[in-house]
């Protein structure tokens, strides 16, 4: 499980530039800490993640047999998650096996107030999809999201 | 993008000769500035489109054309169902049927200077904009199913419009074949408590001043003249058409090699027409169209609200209401042959010429209104299709100005405050919940709105009409 430490947050998720969205980057140290790396960049493109109160959990479940595609499935089931419930989330914990994935979220319900939610994400897309295990042995898991 | 690798046509028209698997040629409509400035992706895009199995005549580009998903945003293709068409989620993108309408106020300036603040309020607070805002309609399981069917004509049915303002809509408010059976649980969901939402990113509603006018006797067709104060709102299918684009670029990528489709980019998963993902997606996308018709309708039935308890004298009477990214089944002309093709248009307005018969009739003289959303600080543009038109991209012009900055980018330029105080300063009010969104929408972050217009101008895929700025912008 990937704790949010504010100390290593900015070193472990990151965005990357796309011309009228965003990328969203998570790196770990096997596939599945990439992925909760990846959600918590997600979380970013909407607010501060650690303004996020990780008080209510949540499961998501997905399945599909390509790694890459189930990359997208866990960020849109997320996406999912916040759409229906109004919500943030903050502290990701994955478990990957062969083609199924759960997922527990942990976050709290959107206040403008609080959160000042800069946009709401419309999807995770197939562009600058990847996941792979770089040189230093860190695996990267990245997409552009639609805002 | 490199000239070098572009056949000039004409002064704003740009060919790329078909290579390796390309079927059909690339064409690219932009100015010399706008060629140099457009990013090497849209070549790459544009030219991957050509690809794609039964596409006719040609992939194009807008002027605004930049990098996106599979299709450039700004990407126009037609595709004939009969020689193995195609139908592509990522050639209509997540905001399916996203579009612009603008409304005629009957007020002037004066009207609206002394009571903008409290406008501008009510107007943000009875249309919720953002993420994580709830609207006030929520819609039953037998609801939903008529609101997707039944489009902009649905909503006036149930008392949010009048049957004037879907005159003035594209297919009259309600597009046909849709199959909400098709749509997802999910999808359905995701929509039950947005309606009458505005959303977010470039999306807005705004009060704005017509400054200039360019062709007088389509101006006073249209009804506005410089002066006069209008309202113009941006926004989609919200979480419906956003789930959809989802589930079906996901099965479009999992069915294709089962069709022999090779994709030369995931992003560009598609399916044929005639095929049972094909034939669902057109279900379920238009009845996403029909979401983001009743959307737009529903904001204009609770800004005519804000505006009755405020202005009551304001008459807010529906100019036009046009989407920007869509997949519509039309008659056009193919070497000679009228032909009936699925024309996607990505980020492209539909802008069909004088005297088609698919365009009001109020307007069949002079050419569709053709909306083109700018920034919060500079213009947007009122411009209509041209006799030209139906020959040059399937009847299709621009969009919008398109980013020339990425989000990130912007936030580290610019602060939303000051965005907030610089454009107050210049007699422009906004309003929105999320600095941080404002200085990702800073009016900097775009490229110039009048160099992509006089580009479809010059090209011919429209004609100015009219310049309008903001007094007020609500953005999400």
């Amino acid at each position: 499980m990937t704790k949010i430490d504010p100390e290593q947050i900015h070193t472990q998720w990151e965005h990357f530039p796309h011309e009228a969205d965003m990328g969203i980057r998570g790196y770990g140290s096997t596939p599945a800490e990439a992925f909760e790396q990846a959600a918590l960049a997600l979380t970013g493109v909407i607010t501060d993640p650690e303004h996020v109160d990780p008080s209510k959990r949540m499961e998501v479940h997905c399945e599909v047999d390509d790694p890459e595609l189930l990359l997208v499935d866990w960020l849109n089931a997320v996406i999912y998650e916040m759409a229906i419930h109004k919500m943030l989330f903050s502290r990701f914990e994955v478990s990957i096996d062969g083609p199924r994935l759960e997922g527990e979220l942990w976050g709290e319900p959107a206040v403008v107030g609080k959160h000042h939610p800069a946009v709401e994400v419309k999807g995770a897309t197939y562009t600058c999809l990847r996941l792979a295990q770089e040189a230093d042995g860190r695996w990267v898991a990245q997409c552009v999201v639609d805002v | 993008m490199q000239k070098s690798r572009l056949k000039r046509k004409s002064e704003c028209e740009w060919h790329i000769e078909p290579f390796g698997d390309m079927r059909v040629p690339a064409v690219i409509f932009a100015t010399d500035d706008l060629i140099e400035d457009m990013d090497d992706k849209v070549y790459e895009q544009v030219t991957n489109v050509a690809k794609l199995p039964g596409i006719q005549k040609a992939s194009y580009a807008m002027p605004d054309a930049h990098w996106g998903y599979g299709f450039p945003i700004g990407g126009v293709a037609a595709f004939d169902p009969d020689e193995g068409g195609v139908i592509s989620a990522g050639g209509v993108g997540f905001d399916i049927s996203c579009g612009v309408r603008t409304l005629h106020t009957g007020l002037s300036r004066d009207d609206i200077e002394r009571v903008k603040e409290p406008l501008a309020h009510e107007l943000s607070r009875k249309i919720p904009a953002g993420m994580g805002s709830r609207g006030r309609i929520h819609l039953n399981p037998q609801e939903m199913d008529d609101m997707l069917k039944g489009g902009a004509q649905w909503a006036v049915s149930r008392g949010y419009g009048t049957p004037q303002d879907l005159q003035r809509t594209e297919e009259d408010g309600c597009m046909a074949g849709a199959d909400p059976s098709v749509v997802s649980t999910q999808a359905k969901k995701r929509q039950k408590d947005e309606m009458g939402t505005l959303g977010s990113g470039n999306h807005y509603l705004e009060i704005q001043e017509v400054m200039e006018v360019y062709h007088a006797e389509t101006a006073e067709v249209f009804g506005i003249s410089p002066g006069d104060i209008v309202l113009s709102i941006h926004c989609g299918s919200r979480g419906l058409g956003h789930q959809i684009g989802t589930e079906f670029l996901k099965s479009m990528v999992l069915a294709a090699p089962g069709y022999g489709i090779k994709l030369p980019d995931r992003e560009l998963a598609c399916a044929p027409i005639h095929s049972e993902v094909g034939q669902q997606y057109l279900g379920a996308m238009r009845s996403a169209m029909n979401c983001a018709m009743a959307n737009r309708q529903i904001i204009t039935h609770l800004a005519r609200e804000a505006f009755s308890d405020i202005l009551p004298k304001a008459e807010l009477d529906l100019l036009y209401d046009v989407s920007h990214n869509t997949c519509k089944l039309e008659e056009h002309d193919i070497d000679g042959t009228t032909k009936s093709v699925f024309v996607h248009r990505k980020g492209a307005t539909r802008s069909f010429g004088p005297g088609h018969p698919d365009i009001p009739e109020i307007y069949r003289s002079t050419g569709q209104p053709v909306l083109i959303g700018g920034t919060m600080g500079t213009a947007s543009y009122i411009l209509c299709g041209t006799e030209q038109t139906m020959g040059l991209a399937f009847g299709s012009a621009v969009h919008g100005a398109g980013r020339k900055m990425s989000r990130r980018k912007a936030t580290k330029q610019w602060k939303g405050r000051s965005v907030v105080d610089e454009l107050y300063k210049r007699g422009i009010i906004i309003r929105s919940p999320s600095m941080r969104g404002v200085a990702e929408e800073a009016p900097g972050a775009y490229k110039e709105v009048s160099e992509v217009v006089d580009a479809a101008d010059k090209a011919g895929l429209a004609r100015k009409v009219a310049r309008v700025e903001p007094i007020v912008c609500v953005k999400g």
